[in-house]
């Protein structure tokens, strides 16, 4: 029974019937290009990593944005009790939740085509010189499964809550610590022996190899794991319900 | 068709269900009743499967709430307090979400909303988003998204609650209705809704069952089961030991209630029996005056107060 798919169509729908969605997607990509586009004609180098380099921080913003009111509306109006007693397994809820966000996010990344777009169109006219696709599409991939991580870390911070500032400052709060665990800023801090285990589960560490467009397979399991984590810690706050 | 055993619910210190047992056949309306707080939602919910209890069975229509859940929750249309929908949808659109969350085969999802919609007469505001709908419809729409799978059993829990008058009528009546063939708990704490609605009713008063019957039974069950009030003119003390002698008076107070010996008697009586007869020829045998004669039969009211406190507490106030 696929109601994974109902509760997907369900929540896209409520997203962009309001203006909300549509205000977070226009902050995001004005300020994500605004600030790429101010140190690209800086720098003069036909490169997106400035863009894909700093994604992590501007997703910390529009992910939590968008994931907060997932759980804790149902909670606050009282619509859990309702799709709860319905006759479906709570992880398909949990999983149609997780894929709406998904496919607002990639709408998120598609519309900031415009940037490589842009850049490529620069670069011809230049002397024959040519954009390489491959760390292009990679940098997007990964940033398509970063995002896959925030969401599931951020709607397991608003199972949490029927708050929504809440779930917003959770998750964000929760992403930032994840995010700065393998980053040189506290590695420098931590003693030796620490290093290489919190790079290993640090977000920003295994982001590293994909914003200079390199799809590394340990950073791939990594994002796919720490996302399958947070699903299941998700399902089971829901199923937490049921125990006794 | 719901069998409920020995049922607990805590909540932290609180014990919201404390061993309750009840069972409802099917085809029954039966009412749920009890002051706010008693622990009837929170059954409701044990039932439903959105809680899980810390002791006891429950099986519904054979299928038992904790390891057959989803047949379970298949089995009941549920409206929750205070109808919670999602503001943001269209009626049509809710009702579709429901219908297929509830597995309703595709080409059937229109011809059940279709239904749905003309039982709880929906089609005048059809067009409009869930939000922007006055509450009686509002409550509307949830009775209608409980009708959408066609389920044996019905679970309301305050279906009338914030409603006015008329609309309260309205509900009540498609309740009936709908109710005709399924079997249906309604939890409320507005008595005349049993008495008109229901086949039988539970009173659940801090966790605990205090009377289970149809609404005549339990009237006449309770201790306080009827009142005669009576206006004698006559030596007090006399009249007062006479009256008491009668088989079945629980106890006699007096108050004076004029001038030349008038006081007003009232008798608690065990069972609603007629002593109307017996009284007048007291009376008339003792060359007394009757001035009046009144029989007062116990409501439901009278019943659920004095089986929840409420009278106690009453009588405790005026000191």
């Amino acid at each position: 029974m696929r109601h994974t798919w109902t509760v997907l169509g369900r929540e896209l729908r409520s997203y962009f019937s309001t203006p909300i969605a549509y205000i977070f997607l226009v902050i995001y990509l004005v300020a994500t290009q605004g600030f790429f586009f101010y140190l690209f004609f800086r720098v003069g180098e036909a490169d997106l990593r400035l863009f894909f380099f700093w994604q992590p921080l501007f997703m910390l913003f529009l992910i939590p944005a968008i994931t907060m009111r997932s759980w804790a509306e149902e909670k606050k109006v009282g619509t859990m009790e309702m799709l709860m007693t319905l006759p479906v397994p709570d992880l398909q809820v949990v999983l149609g939740k997780f894929f709406a966000c998904l496919i607002f996010w990639t709408i998120a990344l598609v519309l900031t085509v415009t940037m490589p777009w842009t850049v490529y169109r620069l670069v011809d006219v230049s002397q024959g010189a040519t954009v390489d696709p491959g760390p292009i599409i990679g940098g997007y991939v990964g940033l398509f499964l970063l995002g896959g991580v925030y969401i599931a870390i951020c709607l397991f911070a608003s199972s949490l809550t029927e708050n929504q500032i809440v779930a917003f400052i959770i998750g964000l709060a929760s992403c930032t610590v994840l995010l700065l665990i393998g980053s040189t800023l506290v590695l420098y801090t931590v003693p030796e022996s620490l290093v290489k285990p919190l790079q290993f589960i640090g977000l920003w560490a295994n982001f590293e190899n994909i914003s200079r467009g390199v799809i590394d397979s340990r950073n791939v399991i990594y994002y796919l794991s720490v996302t399958a984590l947070f699903l299941y810690l998700n399902a089971s706050m829901i199923e937490s319900r049921k125990w006794k | 068709m719901i069998e409920v055993q020995n049922l607990t619910k805590r909540f932290g210190s609180t014990v919201a269900v404390n061993d309750i047992s009840f069972s409802v056949r099917k085809g029954e309306i039966l009412g749920f009743l009890g002051p706010n707080g008693a622990g009837k939602t929170t059954t409701m919910r044990i039932l439903t499967c959105y809680i899980a209890p810390d002791r006891g069975r429950v099986t519904i229509d054979g299928h038992d709430i904790e390891s057959e859940s989803l047949a379970v929750r298949s089995r009941i249309g549920y409206l929750p307090e205070n109808t919670p929908l999602y503001a943001d949808m269209g009626i049509i659109e809710y009702l579709k979400f429901i219908a297929r969350m509830r597995g309703i085969p595709s080409d059937r999802v229109n011809g059940a909303i279709k239904r749905a919609i003309e039982l709880t007469s929906l089609q005048a505001e059809i067009t409009k988003n869930i939000g922007q709908l006055s509450r009686g419809y509002r409550q509307r729409v949830g009775l209608a998204q409980t009708l959408l799978h066609e389920p044996d059993i019905m679970i309301l829990d305050e279906p009338t609650s914030g409603l006015d008058p008329n609309q309260i009528i309205e509900i009540r009546e498609l309740i009936k209705q709908i109710g005709r063939e399924k079997t249906v708990i309604l939890c409320t704490h507005i008595l005349p809704e049993a008495t008109s609605t229901c086949d039988r009713a539970i009173i659940i008063n801090e966790g605990r069952i205090v009377a289970d019957g149809t609404p005549d039974e339990l009237v006449r069950k309770a201790r306080r089961g009827a009142t005669v009030v009576a206006r004698i003119r006559g030596p007090e003390s006399t009249v007062r030991e006479k009256l008491g002698a009668f088989s079945h008076v629980r106890s006699v107070t007096s108050s004076p209630a004029g001038p030349n010996d008038l006081f007003r008697y009232d008798l608690s009586i065990e069972e609603d029996i007629d002593l109307g007869e017996d009284l007048f020829h007291l009376v008339v045998a003792h060359g007394w005056t009757l001035t009046e004669l009144r029989h007062e039969t116990a409501s439901l009211e009278q019943v659920f107060a004095q089986l929840t406190g409420a009278e106690e507490r009453k009588l405790e106030a005026r000191g």
